[in-house]
């Protein structure tokens, strides 16, 4: 069954501090669709060591959203990348949707 | 404690500052989405601890450190395991945190910060909670790329063996590729002191002391006569 995002990590962080939250939530909403769409340019260019380090970046996101599967798979394909295999991309790709998914509904 | 955020991410950023925020003794002065930005502060301004990604674009956290003269604490914060070893070789590295950074981890660092930061107290009240403190502590050790974690109130003595020495504790033993000398660095000086040219101990975890020798579970291990002053002098002797 695939994962769900969620903000279980950000509640315990923020500690009933809903300013942070909010604060939070405006940022990833700018920050993560920005590093899917270089992560893909990378990718459709064929710099895959460059795309690489933007799925470092993301993968921490998948952390903090609970995924810890799509985590995982994150750590993996980074450093498939970095050897120029693309095996996982539709699996990577399928989590992206559904944390974008997300950070569009809690918008 | 005055500190500095520095990540290339602002989610990671934010997180930081949030957790920083839980505890009064830290005051985030500044953050940085580079390094080369933080060098920029760094030359005007003094800071107690740097929380410091590794990757990032321009100038690594790696490289980085490498660069600041008379570096502050650091605190490493990554999403990777894989530094860990290269990052406890610099004396000004108090901890290593693998993002996301839960809050009970991080409360983890504070303490070590604290210990960094605190005078060495021995034989009163707050000497007695640092050594508590730094009992928790962990060391990590490099045996065949795996990377052990040991609790430093679990080490019992380390002894100098050639290249290599064997660190003892409650349950295991461990031979690394080291010396006495890097792993005396590491460890916190409220809990070991070395009595040997070729062994340290964990001075809680002495049983007795007779003649020349002290006595630690069944090891009986030797004290130097230049060193056997220093161990009298930490006896709270009646």
């Amino acid at each position: 069954m695939a994962e769900i995002p969620n903000l279980d990590y950000i509640k315990e962080i923020a500690g009933g501090n809903e300013e942070f939250e909010k604060k939070f939530l405006s940022i990833i909403q700018v920050e993560f669709p920005k590093e899917k769409e270089d992560y893909s340019n990378l990718l459709n260019s064929g710099q895959l060591e460059e795309s690489a380090k933007v799925v470092h970046k993301i993968k921490h996101k998948l952390g903090i959203l609970g995924l810890s599967g799509g985590y995982k798979m994150a750590i993996k394909y980074e450093e498939d990348l970095k050897m120029g295999n693309t095996a996982l991309k539709d699996d990577f790709e399928g989590v992206l949707s559904a944390v974008e998914d997300f950070v569009l509904k809690i918008a | 404690m005055k500190c500095i955020i520095v990540d290339d991410e602002a989610t990671a950023r934010a997180i930081m500052e949030e957790l920083c925020g839980s505890f009064p003794e830290l005051e985030v002065v500044e953050q940085f989405p580079n390094a080369l930005e933080a060098l920029k502060f760094l030359n005007q301004n003094e800071v107690d601890v740097i929380f410091l990604d590794i990757h990032m674009p321009l100038l690594t956290g790696i490289d980085f450190v490498q660069t600041v003269k008379d570096p502050p604490k650091v605190v490493f914060t990554t999403s990777d395991k894989e530094f860990a070893i290269e990052a406890f070789e610099y004396d000004f590295i108090v901890d290593y945190l693998v993002k996301p950074v839960r809050p009970a981890r991080f409360q983890k660092t504070i303490l070590k910060l604290k210990s960094a930061f605190a005078p060495v107290l021995v034989g009163d009240g707050d000497g007695a909670l640092a050594i508590d403190q730094q009992k928790d502590e962990d060391l990590y050790i490099n045996i065949d790329r795996r990377l052990i974690k040991l609790k430093m109130g679990e080490i019992l003595m380390i002894e100098a063996k050639g290249d290599y020495i064997d660190i003892k504790t409650t349950t295991n033993e461990y031979r690394v590729h080291s010396t006495l000398k890097k792993i005396k660095e590491k460890l916190p000086e409220l809990l070991f002191m070395q009595i040997h040219r070729s062994f340290i101990i964990n001075f809680t975890k002495i049983i007795d002391i007779q003649d020349n020798s002290v006595l630690i579970e069944r090891s009986v291990i030797p004290i130097s006569r230049s060193q056997r002053p220093n161990l009298m002098q930490r006896l709270n002797l009646l």
